[in-house]
């Protein structure tokens, strides 16, 4: 058994020791584009031969892991926005993908084990979960990240709009995904898929604690940076 | 008479009972209304009838467990809960509904009291939804607005969202959606319906 590392992690632990120390972080390279087979290497040495900013990967382990942990604004604004940006636009595509889909396609299988009417309501109530989830990162990714990349670009701002705008409009994209649960947890009986529907509230129970960090991470990462380019801007002009 | 939650502490050793005291004496809404540290407590805390009591259950003799009956029959409407700080009888914690360590913190305690009183409430609330609810859960399926189903049960608008609160904490489903799908599989509503 391995020791749980309790302190922060530094980009001077050995990568394998990392993963080691929370198997959860494994969800966060295929976002990074990283790939296994790390060796021997410490995660500095590991990111840098994948082209991956250190200090975003660490800051983000840290946030997955440590839930009591909030990074400084001192820290926040040493990140490199593009590479924040980037790391957040393929995280979207992650979520869409490579989870909201397998859980489809799970639940697709249990309710063909209910009746008709009763397949269909549970169905359409994901897809329109799906639809919202996808509304919320294209209002991200095709007004919020232009903005931001602006921003960056012309040091200028944008007339009428900027991050606190995001702020407000930052949906909520929980209460469905929570209902599902409940849904399955306590009111879905009878249909005898045990071990089909235990695999599918783990994907979910994983997809909300996930989502929950990304959440967190714009919150207190994304927006405070953006402010303080903002902030550096209006200080010039 | 404030409104403070009054807890009345079971402890022999004074230290600790006075300790727990100042601690609880600082958080909001709370107040120490006695100390006890022997035995016929039971004769003593009755006429207190406190919200919440906090026994060191090493105080029971062990023949004696009989009295944890007693004592909770006596005080219908008090809760339990353990101060534990060293080998107790798990046969024995079962009584209370929740152990008060030595070393928590007061935010801890603070948790734990709010806690204590919150699950006394939700035990003896069904989560079965009533007559009406299931009306009110047909009419939302149905996609009327709260003005709507106002209008249509002759109630007032404040009504139908406590109703709408209390069918969310019944069922743990927030959304128009979820609600929906939730009527469906109660066969409360056929799908036809509310397309």
């Amino acid at each position: 058994m391995t020791q749980k590392i309790t302190s922060l992690y530094t980009a001077q632990m050995k990568m394998a020791e990392l993963i080691e120390s929370d198997y959860n972080l494994l969800l966060l390279f295929p976002r990074f584009n990283m790939e296994l087979g790390v060796g021997d290497t410490t995660v500095m040495e590991q990111c840098t031969r994948q082209g991956v900013s250190p200090t975003l990967f660490v800051m983000m382990c840290n946030i997955y892991s440590h839930t009591d942990y909030k990074p400084t604004i001192k820290e926040v604004t040493q990140l490199d926005a593009e590479q924040l940006l980037s790391y957040l636009s393929r995280s979207h595509i992650y979520y869409i993908n490579s989870r909201i889909r397998p859980i489809k396609e799970e639940l697709k299988k249990i309710s063909g084990h209910c009746t008709s009417s009763h397949s269909a309501v549970l169905q359409r109530f994901f897809a329109e979960y799906e639809q919202e989830v996808i509304n919320h990162f294209a209002y991200e990714e095709n007004t919020v990240f232009p903005y931001i990349r602006t921003l960056m670009a012309c040091h200028k701002r944008q007339q009428g709009y900027d991050i606190e705008n995001f702020q407000e409009n930052h949906s909520n994209i929980d209460d469905k995904l929570s209902d599902l649960k409940n849904i399955l947890v306590k009111h879905l009986r009878g249909i005898g898929m045990a071990s089909e529907t235990t695999e599918l509230l783990f994907q979910i129970f994983s997809l909300e604690e996930d989502l929950s960090r990304h959440t967190f991470i714009e919150d207190v990462v994304l927006i405070p940076l953006v402010q303080h380019l903002e902030k550096n801007i209006y200080d010039k002009q | 008479m404030t409104n403070n939650k009054r807890i009345v502490i079971i402890e022999p050793y004074s230290m600790i009972a006075q300790g727990l005291r100042l601690m609880i004496d600082e958080i909001k809404g709370y107040e120490v209304s006695a100390i006890i540290a022997d035995g016929h407590y039971i004769e003593r805390v009755a006429p207190l009838r406190p919200d919440i009591v906090i026994i060191n259950p090493s105080i029971i003799d062990i023949k004696r467990r009989g009295e944890l009956d007693e004592l909770a029959q006596r005080l219908p409407g008090s809760t339990f809960a353990a101060l534990v700080y060293q080998y107790v009888d798990p046969d024995v914690l079962r009584y209370f509904k929740t152990t008060i360590e030595i070393s928590d913190s007061r935010e801890k305690i603070t948790l734990k009291l709010r806690q204590l009183l919150e699950s006394s409430e939700q035990v003896t609330e069904s989560t079965e939804l009533s007559d009406r609810e299931k009306e009110i859960l047909i009419a939302v399926a149905k996609g009327l607005t709260n003005k709507n189903i106002a209008d249509q049960y002759h109630i007032s608008i404040h009504t139908v969202i406590t109703h709408r609160k209390n069918l969310t904490r019944k069922t743990g489903i927030k959304s128009v959606s979820g609600l929906t799908v939730y009527a469906i599989l109660n066969n409360l509503i056929d799908i036809k319906e509310v397309e």
